[in-house]
């Protein structure tokens, strides 16, 4: 039984940098969260998460927030966010310059559970999207469990590689490519749970 | 494990609106995909209240440089519940909002009207044991967009709820009681006719603090856990 009904979703809009994501985009006022979760003594992989996000006309569209909530190198999620030394929360802004790109520093995140092959959660906001969209970044090079993933088997073949980053090392630092495409034929999967 | 309520689809706004210009390339066109709830969805980040400075909460304090901002002083405040109308305590409630002449700090802005170098517009707290949040801010200003002729949006705040897991998050605005932009706006029009109204916020006098300021209550409803076991 519901009592109460859902507050509906209303845009982020233009305007959130200095409230939403103030450092990044140089106010005076404090983040919640950043687009770095790699501090000292922080275990794993260093990894860094990059990629453009298209509108329907191809545009890459500036105006837009990633949330990213993941588990650390040993797969297990933080209890206390912000309070311990692995947060595995971040938010970044694609920016408003020439080359507008989401960017986080993390560390590869460890299997959750046995079944799930490693991931990150996803939240996208942006001026023109009504509601919040979710969806999973997997990686390249874990082939083996991303077949056995429950959620990739659940997709049709053709939608599945929209969801795994490409892995590219240059000069011994590691990126994960994830172009997220809002609509047209290579239109990311976007979630609901 | 426990699991949450969907999203209810009778509250929200389509994704893609076209009386709002900018939903109709920026939208996806396929449905979602529903899938399992995992503990990736079950978990979130959780905030403790030690991290925010002490007046974070009072807009109208938080970023002065000479004096008071400009404006007509407000309280908004309310609680977070789920659907069952339970009160959810923890919950990181963040806003922004344009200053009293309708003027974002954001650098984009574009409006031709005053920046008040004693407002920045953005503050930040927890819901206490109740689920109660309170701000004190500057009432906004309603200011000029590009949508369509002579388009206006209504005063408004931007609220940003994160709770318990990531299917709680919730990005909306909070409306006043009255305002007669209102039926002009795509943006809130694109909610639907049953559910919109939950996005305007009551003037309260028990809120109104004799003196001081005018009180408004608005309360925000999420996604909860569900009352019976997930059955599949
Ligand atoms: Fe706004």
């Amino acid at each position: 039984m519901s009592y109460e009904k859902q507050t509906p979703s209303q845009t982020v809009g233009p305007f959130f940098s200095y409230g939403l994501t103030p450092q990044q985009y140089d106010y005076d006022y404090s983040d919640l969260a950043t687009g770095d979760l790699v501090a000292d003594g922080i275990q794993g992989e260093a990894i860094n998460l990059i990629g453009t996000i298209y509108n329907g006309d191809g545009q890459e569209l500036r105006h837009a927030i990633i949330e990213s909530w993941q588990a650390d190198s040993m797969g297990r999620y933080a209890k206390m966010g912000l309070m311990e030394t692995f947060s595995g929360f971040a938010r970044v802004g694609t920016g408003r310059g020439e080359d507008p790109r989401y960017r986080i520093r993390t560390v590869k995140p460890g299997r959750v559970d046995q079944r799930q092959a490693p991931h990150i959660a996803l939240t996208l906001f942006s001026r023109g999207l009504m509601h919040h969209v979710y969806t999973r970044l997997y990686f390249s090079d874990e082939e083996e469990a991303n077949e056995k993933d429950p959620l990739l088997q659940r997709l049709p073949a053709h939608r599945r590689q929209t969801l795994i980053a490409k892995r590219v090392e240059a000069e011994n630092v590691i990126f994960y490519q994830f172009d997220i495409h809002m609509q047209g034929n290579q239109e990311t999967v976007f979630l609901e749970f | 494990m426990e699991s949450f309520t969907p999203k209810d689809s009778d509250s929200h706004p389509p994704l893609i609106h076209p009386p709002y210009k900018s939903s109709i390339t920026r939208s996806p066109t396929e449905e979602p995909i529903i899938v399992p709830q995992t503990i990736t969805e079950l978990t979130g980040p959780k905030f403790n209240p030690s991290i925010l400075p002490e007046d974070s909460y009072d807009l109208t304090n938080n970023s002065r440089n000479s004096g008071e901002p400009i404006g007509e002083r407000l309280i908004v405040a309310g609680r977070v519940l789920d659907e069952n109308g339970v009160p959810i305590s923890g919950v990181m409630v963040e806003i922004w909002q344009a200053n009293s002449a309708g003027k974002y700090t954001d650098r984009e802005d574009q409006h031709h009207a005053a920046v008040d170098p004693n407002f920045l517009g953005a503050g930040r707290t927890i819901t206490d044991e109740d689920g109660w949040y309170r701000f004190i801010t500057i009432r906004p200003g309603a200011y000029p967009w590009g949508n369509h002729a002579n388009a206006w949006r209504p005063h408004h705040i931007h609220f940003s709820i994160l709770g318990k897991n990531i299917m709680t998050r919730l990005v909306t605005q909070m409306y006043f009681e009255g305002d007669p932009l209102l039926p002009f706006d795509p943006i809130y029009n694109a909610a639907p006719d049953d559910a919109r109204t939950r996005l305007i916020a009551a003037f309260s006098l028990d809120l109104t603090e004799q003196g001081f300021a005018l009180g408004y209550r608005w309360d925000i409803v999420i996604r909860g856990p569900k009352a019976t076991p997930f059955e599949d």
